[in-house]
């Protein structure tokens, strides 16, 4: 392999390498570890990781960047361990998630949201950092007793997801900035940024097909309508809030160019981000 | 000089190479940069497009990859707003009102970039849909399903290249609407296939300006010249 003709490149001009990295036999088998778990196309990531780490700053930038992983690896693990919960309740009889394609979607949904905890977990530890650790008792789905039925009615399991997905596309797109100098770990969390998107839209389309919306007449769109969440409780709405936003960097998107955009329309063109202290706010009340 | 065509061989090649020169002095100070090199090279997949350097110009830096982006909105948002001119038989109503969203998105988006990029932006482009048979929901849909998801993936491929966080963001905000919609038309097709064609990391997917266009070429008449766009 290329990568190891490099290493031992560098290790003819540098021969100390193998001590910044915890001796040769050690790195490459947290390579070879790290790389056996993820997918060939991360393989940058862990090999620039492991560069960083014999050469790279110890602080500064870096732990900028693990701290935004470890704020999205905690996002992810809320995710899971919801659809989790929610995806065992179904299949045990008590949260009636229709068999088939529904019950189909929220499967393959929790195996991402499973894939994003184990991906963000290797990528902070490739960097150096310890990710942070959640299980399921970590959380409480019910915020305290806001959606006390979550995990019996069907609706509100919906609607709870969709403001998690929601609010998961809203957070990443708030951490972009901060992952500027790492072109790498950029990508990969605009990849999953995009992921939560595809989610946030079917989950949407799955609320609109189930009916039962807030209020009465109100639509449920795979995007997002002004800062309306069809959700029937202001417990959400920090979630929606800014999203009514009708003009990008100072141009007004309302009938553009002489075309006829709304602005519902307008708002729903652009997704809008949430900083992180809005973010944590909102997930707060799913702690136990 | 690296081009756009480079294959990874060549690249890894060329970083090896680049190290060898390197002595163990200047060794330190350089490794920063040849890591991005190897980044680069195994970022970069093996591409089709032959060196173009004639045609409308993009530009450089981050002018560039807004007209990189006024021209991919320039696609959608025509091909959207040709749907509309003659809709396919038996287009639901929920079809026609959830399409003409994505209609209104996509011209809002193309509108959006024309204005912030001013006297910087390109002109129009001239299209060719001959391919379409705008009469088939199957061609309809396929296609706006192969443009959200390359919309998605040109974003996703194009952060990395954005220099300011202003525009960074911009484009974030963009991205998740686009696939917001392939979702959507993914799940039209054949219900449940929101997010296929992930990777086993369950990662979306990005593509390079030059893997972007080997696709919608297909689609677009005028030359374009995009050598200045940024490549890291």
């Amino acid at each position: 392999m290329k990568i190891e003709n490099i290493i031992n490149q560098i290790e003819s001009i540098d021969p100390e390498i193998y001590q910044r990295l915890d001796g040769r036999r050690n790195a490459m088998k947290s390579f070879a570890k790290f790389s056996g778990k993820i997918a060939l196309a991360s393989l940058p990531i862990a090999f620039g990781s492991m560069l960083n780490k014999a050469y790279g700053s110890p602080t500064g930038t870096d732990d900028a960047i693990t701290d935004v992983l470890n704020f999205a690896l905690t996002l992810e693990y809320i995710e899971s361990e919801f659809y989790k919960a929610g995806y065992a309740a179904a299949t045990g009889g008590t949260l009636a998630i229709p068999a088939g394609a529904p019950l189909g979607a929220i499967k393959t949904i929790r195996d991402h949201e499973i894939a994003h905890v184990s991906f963000l977990k290797a990528a902070i530890t490739s960097l150096g950092a310890v990710p942070v650790s959640f299980t399921a008792a970590s959380f409480d789905f019910t915020a305290k007793g806001a959606f006390a039925n979550v995990f019996t009615d069907y609706a509100l399991f919906l609607a709870v997801a969709q403001t998690f997905e929601d609010t998961g596309v809203r957070a990443y797109k708030g951490q972009a900035g901060n992952l500027i100098s790492n072109n790498d770990i950029l990508t990969a969390a605009l990849n999953i940024h995009s992921v939560e998107a595809r989610h946030a839209s079917h989950i949407r389309q799955m609320r609109r097909a189930n009916g039962g919306l807030v209020p009465a007449g109100v639509t449920v769109k795979p995007w997002i309508t002004l800062n309306q969440s069809g959700i029937g409780t202001t417990a959400v709405q920090a979630s929606y809030n800014g999203e009514e936003a009708t003009t990008q960097a100072g141009v007004n998107i309302v009938n553009i160019g002489g075309f006829t955009i709304s602005a519902n329309a307008a708002s729903e063109c652009f997704d809008e981000p949430l900083t992180k202290d809005q973010v944590v706010a909102i997930v707060t009340p799913f702690f136990a | 000089m690296l081009t756009n065509n480079s294959s990874n061989k060549e690249l890894l090649e060329v970083a090896e190479a680049k190290i060898k020169n390197v002595s163990r002095r200047n060794f330190l100070g350089y490794i920063g940069g040849a890591s991005a090199l190897l980044f680069t090279a195994a970022a970069c997949k093996k591409d089709n497009m032959p060196a173009n350097n004639t045609g409308v110009d993009l530009g450089s830096g981050d002018v560039g990859i807004l007209n990189y982006a006024y021209a991919l909105e320039q696609i959608e948002a025509a091909f959207y707003t040709k749907i509309f001119e003659s809709p396919y038989s038996g287009i639901s109503a929920s079809e026609s009102a959830l399409l003409g969203d994505i209609r209104d998105h996509e011209v809002a988006h193309r509108e959006f970039f024309k204005a912030a990029l001013a006297a910087g932006a390109i002109p129009a482009l001239e299209l060719d849909f001959s391919t379409i048979n705008f009469g088939s929901r199957d061609s309809v849909l396929g296609t706006a399903k192969a443009f959200e998801d390359l919309g998605v993936s040109a974003y996703n491929g194009a952060g990395k290249l954005i220099a300011s966080a202003d525009y960074l963001l911009l484009a974030g905000k963009i991205v998740s609407v686009e696939a917001r919609h392939a979702a959507y038309i993914r799940d039209l097709i054949m219900p449940g296939s929101f997010a296929d064609g992930l990777d086993v990391n369950a990662l979306d997917m990005s593509r390079s300006p030059s893997e972007v266009f080997a696709i919608a070429g297909t689609y677009v008449k005028t030359k374009l010249n995009i050598s200045n766009l940024p490549t890291s």
